[in-house]
């Protein structure tokens, strides 16, 4: 059970929140301009590494506001959490 | 044999050669079944299956050994058929016992949506001649009485999909099995040499790099599961996938109990009883990407949670053991098999959830991939492509349990 850190409540297990993958994808500027190839990176492509990566949590079961974490996914030791700018 | 010696090693431990036909990387199942039917089938001998840990000691050893071919779609229907049925006389080919029970698979249905997907499921299977058939919940209690089948529960067996052929083998022996047979057609089966990255010349792959120095190959064959994102990515090559921890339990040695494979979707549980008396049961994956080899403790309470629902009985088993395991999951939950845009370097990857019970399958299709240099008509269309021209294979909640 992981404890993660939401930026706005604080310590909770695991349990209380649902997981939103790689952060910083970000929406596509010119959606129509785009190739097919550019739209399967969009949609289907994300990182996956071994170590350090930037992802997202949603406090579902508590403020239920998303926030981004920085995260070792060997160790899963979070190194820093913050609050997404914009939307 | 006297008490001294040690029984016949079942392959040797060689060095790494300079240069080698075709190199594997990863000596899971899949890859020595790649191996073993490169020389079977195509007679290319001169390869080595390179692994960092021990041989099939990943995914191979951690695996709740379910064997099925009950899927939805055409496509997965087709390879995961061509793969049981290599499982029928797998034992004889490869001259080794590999414990393959045919005890058969329920697919319980707990909602009217279920029932609707399941009744589909088993029509779909039917036109492609993969055994099955629709189970009542008296039918359901007959196959498996120890299910709880009354009314009262929070989430009543309405049913089932029921496919006699499927069943479970042991999974350390279809290791051993691929591995002494690829072994004495000569193939070099090399532990603890882990593929740190690739050799290219331009857009072509010509080794890959290891922790015991360069080995050179015509042709590299990536069947690394969990990690085989990372090693693509020492080439730039990007895979659609997202590497889960998935986890397993076992419970103590009992009688005789459960007589076949129970899987439910809605509750999500699978169970089987191994030969030698634990109940093997899988749980989800944890939802976060990991590398860790290691889950969080709330999805395996879940897992026994929602076994105890269906299996009143198991209210007195321990739980003795827990694991997990690094799985390669999809956006459509089908499987990667093929070419890359690199010359000479060929995946086989995201498999999820469900790899083992493809093994001799997609033993024998990446090796035609990689022999030939083109897909075997079975995992054509399970190519890297098929994300950017949309012909996805989507097997989620159709593939009868949650991947």
């Amino acid at each position: 059970m992981l404890l993660i850190r939401c930026p706005w409540c604080g310590e909770r297990e695991e349990t209380e929140f649902h997981y939103g993958g790689q952060a910083h994808v970000a929406y596509p500027p010119d959606p129509e301009a785009m190739t097919d190839e550019e739209w399967a990176e969009y949609l289907f492509f994300r990182d996956n590494p071994k170590g350090v990566f930037a992802e997202r949590w949603v406090h579902s079961a508590g403020c239920r506001r998303w926030f981004n974490t920085v995260r070792n996914t060997v160790t899963s030791e979070f190194i820093s959490e913050f609050v997404e700018e914009g939307r | 044999m006297t008490r001294s010696e040690h029984p016949e090693h079942l392959w040797r431990n060689p060095d790494p050669k300079p240069s080698y036909d075709v190199v594997i990387v990863g000596a899971g199942g899949h890859g020595l079944a790649t191996a073993y039917y490169l020389a079977r089938n195509h007679g290319i001998t001169n390869v080595a299956v390179l692994e960092k840990g021990w041989l099939a000691g990943g995914n191979m050893a951690r695996n709740t050994t379910i064997i099925r071919s009950n899927y939805l779609w055409d496509e997965s229907a087709a390879i995961y058929e061509h793969a049981l049925k290599l499982w029928e006389t797998l034992s004889e080919d490869l001259d080794y016992d590999i414990l393959f029970s045919q005890r058969g698979v329920l697919n319980l249905a707990h909602t009217l949506q279920d029932v609707r997907d399941s009744v589909r499921r088993v029509n779909a299977n039917k036109l492609n001649g993969v055994d099955g058939e629709w189970l009542t919940p008296e039918e359901v209690a007959k196959v498996c009485p120890i299910v709880n089948t009354s009314p009262d529960t929070r989430y009543p067996v309405l049913g089932g999909t029921w496919q006699p052929r499927a069943g479970i083998a042991k999974h350390d022996h279809v290791a051993w099995a691929f591995a002494r047979r690829a072994d004495e057609y000569g193939i070099d089966l090399i532990q603890h040499c882990e593929v740190t990255g690739f050799l290219r010349d331009g857009d072509r792959i010509v080794g890959v790099q290891t922790n015991r120095g360069p080995i050179h190959a015509g042709r590299v064959g990536l069947a690394a599961a969990g990690h085989s994102s990372v090693l693509a990515d020492t080439v730039g090559l990007r895979l659609p996938v997202q590497s889960h921890p998935l986890q397993a339990l076992v419970s103590e040695l009992l009688e005789p109990i459960h007589p076949t494979v129970v899987m439910s979707n809605h509750v999500h549980v699978y169970v089987s009883q191994a030969h030698k008396g634990e109940l093997v049961m899988g749980a989800g994956i944890d939802t976060y990407n990991s590398y860790g080899q290691r889950g969080s403790v709330h999805v395996i309470e879940d897992q026994m949670a929602a076994a105890l629902e269906l299996f009143p009985i198991f209210a007195n088993a321990h739980l003795i053991r827990t694991w997990g395991g690094i799985v390669d999951t999809t956006p459509d939950a089908s499987p990667i098999v093929g070419l890359t845009p690199l010359e000479n370097l060929f995946v086989n990857c995201g498999w999820g959830t469900g790899g083992f019970k493809a093994t001799p399958g997609v033993g024998w299709v990446f090796a035609h991939t990689i022999a030939t240099g083109e897909p075997h008509p079975l995992n054509e269309p399970f190519s890297l492509e098929r994300f950017t021209t949309g012909a996805l294979i989507d097997e989620h909640g159709a593939a009868a349990v949650a991947h």
